[in-house]
């Protein structure tokens, strides 16, 4: 019985929600482990004693934590690590980081809870119960999994509770050791103490002794006012390999006996290989194979140039499986052509739209549009791929280690067990790393040369043009305005192709029904802004251009469409588009502190001089809330440059203050990037673009400054690897509209008249 | 066979003359520290010292650097002590997923050199490495502190 049998009885869809989208339950094993008691997880080397499946302490007092996410830049490698030390009371200049290996014990819990139809504040019997097994669904599958700025939400509790559970026992271990009672010992620095007798011990002295200690229920996790490492900016642990080369990414993996492969896929989406002239190319110096695979061939050397340079001169014929024939032009008239029919899926529909826009005094009418968006992680797509006997070993820098064993244990038809992962550093993901086609590539190219370890990597060019693109979308806006000027009704429909069918059908085809995604309105169904009479419909358009997870997903693109909307309103009602956002969120009072935070850090009402204009925009995405305010400078010749970004962000409990900063900036200029620059566009079905020089990207030049602030709140703990994304462009355009008069509607500014370079 | 001085050190490698420096020192020396952006001299994330020079390594024939100095991020530091830029990266707390770091961070290092106190004007000139995570910001603020 082979491999996808399995998968078939462990993952299916019940639709509802989840991946950001249709719900996938699944059955099979629960996870037979309980993590505060499956020390036998983690390898351990001379005299280290593993604790639990979260930490293991060195004689010397070092303290290893495994941590289950990829770093990938957002600094999971010492937040997590932060929440272990923190309830541990460990000694945070001997604290270390590894990876953990894949286990269901480390399965995301959290990441799923995206797709649900309700805020994280919303309780109820639907929202709880709903939340409770998704989270069920989620152990249960068992997916190691980073992304939806979802780690430290997922970490929160069970990582605290690993440090406490190893605090309890280690003094345990000494009151043991000193036969005295284990109330009258505490835990400072890495150290037990017994503070009557003035006796104390490091942790790697009691280590071996607490391994013993018996514990039972879950841990007493600390009062908040007692944290000592919790809330400040302790320095990355991952930054000093970062800064003298010796960090190892997932392409600088090297094994004896090593091969070098790089593919051509067909460029029309969904093109296969009609024929390639291996002979042509045989013969060249280096070149070990040539081998096909399910639509694309690859060239084998023993080095990446010699692999490449004989790529290119392979002569290769691809069909176009039928979609030599979309453009970006055709996608945009079928974008069209859904908005104007009958059928939409309905997200939310509160009140009568229909009656409240015809009593209005005012009718506001828009229609915006975004782009399909590449990914571009720094580092290129790779994956080393080594297979022997009946077993794989994989060196993936991906956001999904548990996919990785699956999709290799499937194509190799072994069991996942016999397929070794192990997740090195990744240069960026933004949900590029989500995919699982490179990982099946590479094992389909390593199952042809058994035996001998083979790194895949890809051009540039490959990355470019062999995507999941965030999906371009046309959104459509009437509002209606009473007398006064406020919003009596908003109608938002919105055209595109739905990530999580996209997604599902690249993954288990079997699975991609075309059921609701809440990643289609996210952002836009559950804006903020009272409005009585509300509907927000979606329009499934699919296109032969595959779709993923991009940075915050469909509030990347949802943001600029709703909140460049509620701009236009506000001015529509003669009202300043800040006062006019913050009249309409009276229900939520945390929005509101976040805008005027960053109102007022902005100076919203100090005048600017003539060409020179401010934009607000407010969004929530990932249980985060951010307020963002542009200050843009528009030339007499249309040159644009954002001087200065003040934003303002909620997010619950800030666990690395500097963490945060720097992952509002990264986000920020991820979507400024994006609102500049960034377009793919279709032709004879396949992307134009293929590489920096015409997918561009923000540089020094054009960096604004930027200056955030975290709102305090008691509101629950929120993501901050996405949130800053979304407000920027709509930010931007809305302070282009301030300066000049002039509404942008459609992306990137580029391609506006405006010069951005 | 062509002779390359790295960091100090003499290297002969085997390989065809046309191939890019880039691909020399990661596959054939593993010096894996300089890393693959684009191949087409776009991103700098390959950069390195060439007699002193920064210089984008993914379009650099082997042949045209056999007789001078280079000096790679691995070779930046004088034994155990940084340099400064490396110093001034960790202390503003730069790289995220650090991928770019090690180019931007060679690119800064020829800058100083060059111009011991850049201008933000100087700095936008001559630092056109691409950072996806956007650390920017950050970079601006480290090269300042290292030229102070």
């Amino acid at each position: 019985m082979g491999k996808k049998m399995k998968l078939t009885r462990r993952v299916f869809l019940v639709g509802g929600a989840a991946v950001g989208g249709g719900l996938l339950v699944g059955y099979g094993l629960m996870p037979d482990g309980d993590p505060l008691s499956a020390a036998s997880l983690l390898k351990t080397g001379d005299g280290e004693v593993a604790l639990n499946a979260w930490l293991k302490i060195a004689p010397d007092g070092t303290v290893t934590v495994a941590v289950p996410r990829s770093e990938m830049g957002q600094g999971i490698y010492t937040a997590l690590p932060m929440l272990v030390a923190e309830e541990l009371d460990a000694d945070w200049s001997k604290v270390t980081v590894e990876q953990a290996p894949v286990d269901p014990i480390y399965a995301n819990k959290t990441l799923l809870l995206n797709g649900l139809p309700f805020g994280p504040e919303e309780t109820g019997m639907v929202p709880d119960s709903t939340r409770w097994a998704v989270r069920k669904v989620s152990e249960w599958l068992g997916i190691l999994a980073t992304g939806g700025s979802s780690s430290v939400r997922d970490a929160w509790v069970p990582m605290r509770q690993a440090g406490a559970a190893a605090r309890e026992m280690l003094i345990g271990a000494a009151a043991k050791q000193w036969n005295v009672d284990a109330a009258d010992c505490t835990a400072e620095n890495g150290a037990v103490i017994h503070k009557a007798s003035g006796r104390k011990a490091g942790y790697g002295e009691l280590a071996a002794t607490a391994a013993t200690v018996e514990r039972s229920g879950m841990p007493t996790l600390k009062d908040p006012k007692d944290y000592k490492l919790i809330g400040t900016s302790a320095e990355r642990l991952d930054l000093p390999a970062k800064v003298d080369g010796t960090a190892e990414f997932g392409i600088d993996i090297r094994l004896p006996d090593m091969l070098y492969a790089t593919v051509k896929a067909s460029p029309v989406f969904g093109g296969t290989v009609k024929g390639f002239d291996a002979a042509a190319v045989k013969d060249m110096r280096g070149v070990e194979a040539v081998v096909e695979i399910p639509g694309a061939v690859a060239v084998v050397a023993d080095s990446y140039w010699r692999a490449k340079q004989a790529l290119a001169d392979l002569p290769v014929e691809f069909d176009d499986g039928g979609n030599g024939g979309v453009s970006s032009e055709s996608i945009r008239q079928q974008f069209l052509d859904a908005l104007d029919g009958e059928d939409a899926d309905s997200y939310r529909d509160d009140g009568d739209f229909d009656a409240a826009i015809s009593t209005a005094s005012t009718v506001v009418e828009a229609e915006y549009a975004a782009p399909f968006l590449a990914h571009a992680t720094m580092e290129p797509m790779n994956c080393t791929v080594l297979v022997g006997d009946g077993t794989c070993e994989i060196w993936s820098p991906s956001q999904a280690p548990t996919l990785v064993q699956w999709t290799a244990a499937d194509i190799l038809e072994i069991e996942s067990e016999q397929v070794t992962v192990h997740t090195p550093l990744l240069g960026g993901g933004f949900g590029r790393r989500a995919e699982m086609d490179v990982v099946a590539q590479a094992v389909a190219v390593a199952k042809q040369m058994p035996g001998r370890p083979v790194k895949l990597v890809w051009s540039r060019e490959e990355d470019t043009q062999h995507d999941a693109y965030r999906p371009a979308s046309i959104s459509r806006f009437r509002a209606g305005l009473d007398g006064d000027g406020k919003p009596v009704a908003w109608w938002n429909r919105i055209a595109s192709p739905s990530v999580t069918e996209s997604y599902l059908g690249r993954h288990w085809p079997w699975a991609a029904m075309g059921g609701p995604d809440p990643s289609n309105v996210e952002g836009s169904a559950d804006m903020p802004y009272s409005v009585a009479d509300v509907r927000v419909e979606h329009v499934l358009s699919k296109t032969p251009v595959p779709v993923g997870y991009w940075r915050s997903v469909g509030h990347s693109q949802n943001a600029f469409h709703k909140e460049s909307f509620i701009d236009e309103v506000a001015h529509a009602a003669g009202k300043d588009p800040y006062e006019y956002r913050l009249g309409l969120l009276g229900d939520h009072p945390r929005h509101a502190k976040v805008l005027e935070t960053a109102a007022k850090a902005a100076g919203w009402r100090t005048p600017l001089p003539n060409g020179r204009g401010r934009g607000i925009a407010l969004h929530e995405s990932f249980a985060s809330i951010v307020a963002e305010v542009a200050e843009v400078s528009v030339g007499a010749d249309g040159a644009v440059k954002v001087d200065r970004v003040v934003c303002a962000i909620d997010c619950g409990i800030a666990v690395n203050p500097d963490t945060i900063v720097a992952q509002m900036e990264s986000g920020i200029v991820y979507g400024l990037t994006a609102a500049l620059f960034g377009e793919i566009s279709i032709e004879d079905g396949r992307v134009v673009q293929e590489n920096f020089p015409d997918y561009d990207m923000l540089r020094m030049a054009q960096m604004p400054v930027i200056e955030t602030h975290i709102v305090e709140s008691d509101g629950p703990i929120g993501g901050v690897g996405e949130p800053g994304t979304p407000p920027i462009a709509p930010a931007v355009t809305n302070a282009i509209f301030a300066a000049t008069g002039n509404r942008i509607r459609s992306l990137p500014l580029m391609n506006q008249g405006l010069l951005v370079s | 066979m062509v002779t390359l001085k790295i960091n100090g050190k003499s290297h002969q490698v085997d390989v065809e003359e046309d191939t890019p420096l880039l691909w020399v020192l990661r596959d054939s020396l593993g010096l894996t520290g300089t890393k693959f952006g684009c191949g087409v001299a776009a991103c700098g994330a390959c950069t390195v010292h060439v007699d002193g020079v920064a210089t984008r390594t993914c379009v650099t024939p082997v042949s045209d650097v056999a007789d001078a100095e280079i000096t790679t991020i691995e070779g930046l530091a004088q034994g155990e002590t940084l340099h400064r830029v490396q110093q001034a990266w960790l202390d503003a707390q730069v790289p995220q997923c650090g991928y770019c770091q090690s180019g931007m961070i060679m690119a800064v290092a020829a800058l100083l050199k060059e111009t011991p106190k850049p201008t933000d004007a100087e700095i936008d000139e001559a630092i056109t490495n691409v950072c996806r995570c956007g650390t920017y910001q950050r970079v601006r603020k480290a090269i300042h502190a290292a030229s102070a």
